[in-house]
């Protein structure tokens, strides 16, 4: 059953649950993604996040979420200048892009010359988010709880490795998804955990025969 | 003991059986259902009492308009106008739905009851009534408690996104939250709170959800001020001891098949009603260039 801080909450940032909230929570996921400082930010805004998002402060929400603030932060509304004074230079461009659902966002992030990552996501109302993809990689990362995500060659003995690596050290998994794009291409595991998961358990699951690259989310 | 509800026949039989008020209902199940302590729900009631107060503040210190231009200033120049038809309280109520949701478009913090569309009518209502008849923290706590069981029933069993339902889900459901929570504010029992909700949704099914612009200003901001009086009205009818026809499960089934059966049009897309208006489309294009 809801509850009653579901009905009468949450506690946010007007105007806009889905463009407003949401927008704050991909861009605090994209700045946990890169993981390092960001001097710049390129944002591409598609459908009615490109037609709406002065009105509905979308910019200044995805400003706020990549420097860290909250979805319910009253700072939100003046992120431009906070961004200012961090050295952190954005820029907004528009498309007309169908990318199959109306409130996608496409970051471009830059730690200087010597790092950049593309981070894309979506906002699903309500202020529940999705990135989608990350460098040019299918992901599906809510925000919601601890997860990692694996890419591995698509060969036996690997989902159970990692599952049971997270059950020696006592990690619940709340939920368990492998997909590839095509047969024994590369796969990709997306396990979503009760609760975190440490640096050494993340590089005991990297070395499980056939893991290429993981991936840790903590929930924003 | 097990207090979870689905209906609000459920919540009136538990009343009946238990010999709690409606609030108290709520509140065990809450406290039941995510293993809480009743200091603790308080606790998170009153933060959230706390945010109704500021934004009704911020909302009436309000002075430039949003970056649309469609709204701003408006609780103010409400609260400096002697009103010359309604009662003061309705009058408060109005007024501070207003602020709180043009609190929302400027980017301040509210609470979302159900959502953030349909911020101001709670909050306003409450808080004016709160004033008025100079009610206790504890009060407003109850009132909270049972807008919020309201509101649960019609999450669990119909809808409240306007993008789902129309605006008769949004608004809708704020103002049967709020209808409910007025009637046991002013003392009526948990009959009276239920006949409140099925009168107050009964005469604003239909209600679409054509947001000019696709922002959360044109129909809503003033829309929070109508329908905060609009819940008055079904409280004060309860109160007399009018009686709908319809019990309230069964409007809010009503509610959600309208709702279901709206055109797409009609449910948050901006391509219907007052959003494709010449003037409509007049500041979408406005908005766009901005
Ligand atoms: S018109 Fe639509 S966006 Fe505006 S309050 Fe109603 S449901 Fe919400």
């Amino acid at each position: 059953m809801i509850s009653i801080f579901d009905v009468i909450g949450p506690v946010m940032i007007g105007p806009s649950s889905s463009h407003t909230a949401g927008a704050a929570r991909l861009g605090k996921m994209a700045r946990a993604i890169f993981g390092e400082p960001i001097t710049k930010a390129v944002m591409t805004l598609y459908g009615s996040f490109a037609k709406t998002y002065k009105g509905h402060g979308t910019d200044k929400a995805l400003v706020g979420g990549l420097l860290g603030f909250d979805a319910d932060d009253a700072r939100l509304k003046d992120s431009f200048a906070e961004a200012n004074k961090k050295k952190m230079d954005i820029f907004f461009l528009e498309s007309s892009e169908d990318m199959g659902h109306p409130n996608v966002v496409k970051f471009d992030l830059y730690n200087g010359d010597d790092s950049h990552k593309t981070i894309v996501g979506r906002s699903l109302g309500g202020g529940l988010i999705m990135i989608t993809e990350i460098d040019g990689f299918p992901v599906e990362v809510t925000g919601e709880d601890y997860a990692i995500m694996s890419l591995h060659n698509d060969q036996p003995g690997v989902v159970a490795g990692v599952s049971g690596l997270l059950g020696e050290e006592n990690i619940n998994i709340s939920s368990m998804r492998v997909f590839r794009k095509r047969r024994h291409s590369d796969a990709v595991m997306m396990v979503s955990t009760d609760g975190p998961i440490d640096q050494a358990t993340l590089q005991k699951i990297e070395a499980v025969p056939g893991v290429k690259r993981v991936m840790y989310f903590e929930p924003v | 003991m097990d207090y979870s509800y689905e209906t609000i026949e459920d919540i009136l039989r538990l009343c009946q059986e238990e010999k709690l008020t409606f609030d108290q209902v709520v509140l065990r199940n809450e406290m039941n259902q995510f293993e809480r302590t009743e200091e603790d729900v308080l606790a998170e009631i009153d933060r959230r009492l706390d945010v109704f107060e500021e934004s009704v503040k911020e909302g009436l210190a309000i002075d430039s308009h949003t970056p649309s231009g469609m709204s701003g200033k408006q609780a103010k120049q409400l609260e400096a106008h002697v009103p010359l038809l309604l009662g003061k309280l309705a009058y408060k109520a109005m007024t501070y739905s207003i602020a709180v949701n043009e609190a929302n478009a400027k980017m301040s913090r509210i609470v979302a009851c159900p959502t953030a569309g349909s911020c101001g009518i709670l909050p306003g209502t409450l808080l004016a009534l709160a004033e008025e008849r100079e009610l206790s923290r504890d009060a407003l706590r109850k009132a909270f408690l049972i807008a919020a069981g309201i509101g649960a029933v019609v999450t669990e069993r119909a809808c409240v996104a306007g993008a789902v339902g129309g605006c008769q889900a949004e608004v809708g459901t704020a103002a049967a939250m709020t209808a409910g929570a007025v009637v046991g504010l002013l003392g009526g029992n948990e009959r009276q709170i239920a006949q409140a909700v099925a009168l107050c949704f009964k005469n604003l099914l239909g209600l679409v959800c054509d947001p000019v612009a696709g922002l959360v200003e044109v129909p809503c901001v003033k829309r929070n001020g109508f329908y905060s009086v609009h819940a008055i009205t079904a409280a004060e009818m309860a109160l007399a001891g009018i009686k709908s026809q319809i019990p309230a499960d069964e409007v809010i089934e009503a509610m959600n098949r309208i709702g279901r059966s709206l055109p797409a049009a009609l449910r948050e897309t901006s391509d219907g009603g007052l959003a494709t208006t010449v003037t409509g489309k007049a500041i979408a294009e406005h908005v766009r260039n901005l």
